[in-house]
């Protein structure tokens, strides 16, 4: 008991002895797991903008799209429709949309323009990840509005003519019998110089818009399950709709999110990890560099502790500990230096990628292989100075 | 029993170019308690040598060492280490303080290698030492502030902070002026007489080494007892130039021993 608490109070004498060589060794080391930790910490930023970018445009995992059309004759939308909802109905699917594509003419302040359309249900907003910069998303109140709502891009809102949703603004859409419709949310153009684009809730889409002929207007389902359920998802949606729909009609499924980017991630993660273990080797190089410095001077201290009765083990396991405490001080302050850099960068502006939604955690993993790997660079920077110490007799110790 | 007992003792170590250097050739000496040593010769002769075995840093190459009758060689390192903290207080020359603590630091070091009691009540046993040595308005002072004697009273305490039953002085004087020498050397003499401890002192001054009880010198690596009359200052040259003698030297044929008379061991 006392020879451990004897060897405590004496490794933190030396801490406090040698502060300048411990602050260095703190530094480099603090700066090293620093830059590793929020090397790592930024890969997982970067991987999940990367991921939701991904998501926005094909849906998350797992997503699929089921298309259905009939080879012999028009398929009848109607019929189509009500088979897909009651399919979304019988499973109880909480995140699937009907997705139709066409155009409908709007009539803006300087001339009518057919805007791009698509018609989809409320929860394609959770699952496309849009996030309107003005207004909001539709909701399921929005299709018992008398005048549909629409969600546009920046494009349309300045065609016709206003800044932001303040002042409500309705625009009349359709043609033989147009509706007054309102702009109840924005989103951002996906490029410079956008059309005018525009989502409406597929109920009102049925109700408002005429069929474009130009367009295939047999809706597409979108349904978001749980990756580890896409196989069966995949089963039930082939089985029952190709029932559904009779034999005349074909339905294709197949899965839009873009699964297979585990490799990608797996790369990148690797990548990121080099980096991050180069970083942490030059750190520990520094460290190595000043305990070998300061060798000469211990081990003179050292066969003076010899000659107090201090053994072999008490001289290792106390010039170990040192070190130890030191990095494992020098880990804390690094990982506290990593997160508070990583939450404060402008990583969004860094990346370009626009707005995160999720911001994942600070990555609990990389705090600790932080962590872990200041333990081990003080094991072996304190190893060095520890075994020297150990192997030099104590005569030759005193006389250094 | 004696309290220390060498037979025999020697120490050989191999040189680079692979040739043997014999430092203590069958050296043999026997100390009961209470007792005061000196030990004379040049520089290089093995003074420092025979006092690191005796002080169990170092191992003899060959010969027994008796510690309390027992054999310190069948000791392990361990143990050997227990019995160094426990048994011996070391005095070095260069009073080897640890740089950058205070003097009460410094004295409190050994006593982080005691158990019990002692360990506990490191601080104030570390700082009534220090005020036995008259350093009680020093307790806080780093080495750097500190003069030669005041320092080696600081290393002297921290030697007799454990009571050692063995005081080993490396010339303690041997980086003081005289006067300083004479005090540090008398208060040493003092506390060891007081708590009945061995004192050890290897030095080349003869005036501290007439201050012991018995008398050796060591030469090419051979301990020869010799009588040293009491004197208030003298060299080694009074002794002969033992370094120059091939063979080993007979105290009672070297003619320049004037004043100084080989005794019986």
């Amino acid at each position: 008991m006392t020879g451990f608490v004897g060897a405590l109070v004496e490794a933190w004498g030396e801490l406090r002895i040698h502060r300048l060589r411990v602050l260095l060794s703190l530094i480099g080391v603090a700066v090293a797991v620093a830059a590793m930790t929020g090397v790592t910490a930024l890969g997982d930023i970067t991987r999940q903008a990367q991921a939701e970018l991904s998501e926005a445009q094909s849906g998350r995992p797992a997503t699929f799209r089921v298309d259905a059309w009939s080879e012999t004759a028009t398929l009848d939308a109607t019929a189509t429709t009500a088979a897909f909802r009651e399919f979304v109905d019988r499973y109880q699917i909480e995140q699937a949309s009907l997705v139709t594509y066409s155009t409908m003419p709007v009539r803006m302040p300087m001339a009518t323009w057919d805007v791009t359309v698509q018609a989809v249900d409320p929860p394609y907003g959770t699952m496309h990840r849009i996030a309107p910069i003005h207004g909001s998303w539709f909701t399921e109140a929005d299709a018992d509005r008398f005048s549909p709502a629409l969600v546009v891009n920046e494009a349309f809102l300045r065609e016709l003519g206003v800044a932001d949703l303040s002042g409500h603004p309705t625009v009349l859409i359709g043609a033989g019998e147009p509706v007054l419709a309102t702009v109840t949310g924005v989103v951002a153009d996906l490029w410079p110089g956008a059309y005018p684009e525009a989502y409406i809730l597929s109920s009102a889409y049925e109700r408002w818009i005429p069929p474009n002929p130009e367009y295939f207007t047999v809706p597409a389902l979108e349904v978001w399950v749980p990756p580890e359920d896409a196989e069966v998802a995949e089963e039930y949606l082939n089985r029952d709709l190709t029932a559904a729909l009779g034999a005349g009609a074909q339905v294709q499924i197949y899965r839009q999110d873009a699964f297979g980017i585990e490799e990608f991630d797996r790369v990148f993660q690797l990548v990121v990890t080099g980096i991050g273990v180069l970083v942490l080797m030059l750190g520990a190089l520094s460290l190595v560099n000043i305990s070998l410095v300061t060798v000469r001077q211990r081990i003179r201290e050292i066969g003076i502790r010899r000659s107090f009765g201090a053994s072999s083990g008490r001289i290792f396991f106390s010039i170990m500990m040192e070190s130890l405490v030191a990095t494992v001080l020098a880990g804390v302050v690094g990982v506290g230096i990593a997160v508070v850099a990583v939450r404060n960068a402008p990583i969004e502006s860094l990346i370009g990628w626009g707005a995160i939604q999720d911001v994942p955690p600070f990555p609990v993993s990389a705090a600790v292989t932080g962590l872990v790997a200041a333990t081990a660079i003080g094991a072996l920077a304190g190893l060095l100075p520890a075994l020297v110490a150990v192997r030099v007799k104590p005569i030759d110790a005193i006389r250094y | 029993m004696s309290l220390l007992e060498l037979r025999g003792i020697t120490r050989t170590v191999r040189l680079p170019d692979d040739s043997r250097l014999d430092i203590l050739r069958g050296v043999d000496l026997s100390v009961g308690a209470g007792e005061h040593i000196s030990i004379v010769g040049r520089s290089g002769t093995g003074k420092s040598t025979l006092l690191n075995i005796l002080g169990l840093l170092d191992a003899p190459t060959d010969g027994e060492y008796l510690l309390d009758g027992t054999p310190i060689g069948r000791l392990g390192n361990r143990r050997r280490a227990r019995r160094r903290g426990d048994d011996f207080g070391f005095v070095f020359q260069q009073f080897n303080l640890l740089p950058g603590r205070t003097a009460l630091e410094n004295v409190i070091a050994p006593l982080l290698y005691a158990r019990g009691r002692t360990f506990w009540r490191r601080h104030s046993i570390a700082a009534s030492m220090l005020e036995r040595m008259g350093l009680g308005d020093r307790l806080e002072s780093k080495p750097e502030q500190l003069s030669g004697g005041e320092q080696q009273r600081v290393a002297i305490a921290r030697a007799l902070v454990r009571t050692p039953r063995v005081i080993l002085a490396d010339e303690p004087t041997g980086a003081l002026d005289v006067d300083t020498g004479a005090e540090i050397m008398s208060m040493l003499d003092e506390i060891a007489s007081d708590t009945g401890a061995v004192l050890i002192a290897i030095t080349h001054d003869l005036a501290v080494a007439a201050r012991a009880t018995r008398h050796f010198r060591l030469g090419e690596g051979v301990l020869t007892p010799i009588t040293i009359a009491p004197r208030t200052s003298g060299t080694l040259a009074e002794l002969g130039d033992p370094l120059t003698a091939t063979d080993v030297v007979d105290p009672e044929a070297v003619p320049a021993l004037a004043e100084v008379e080989a005794g019986p061991a």
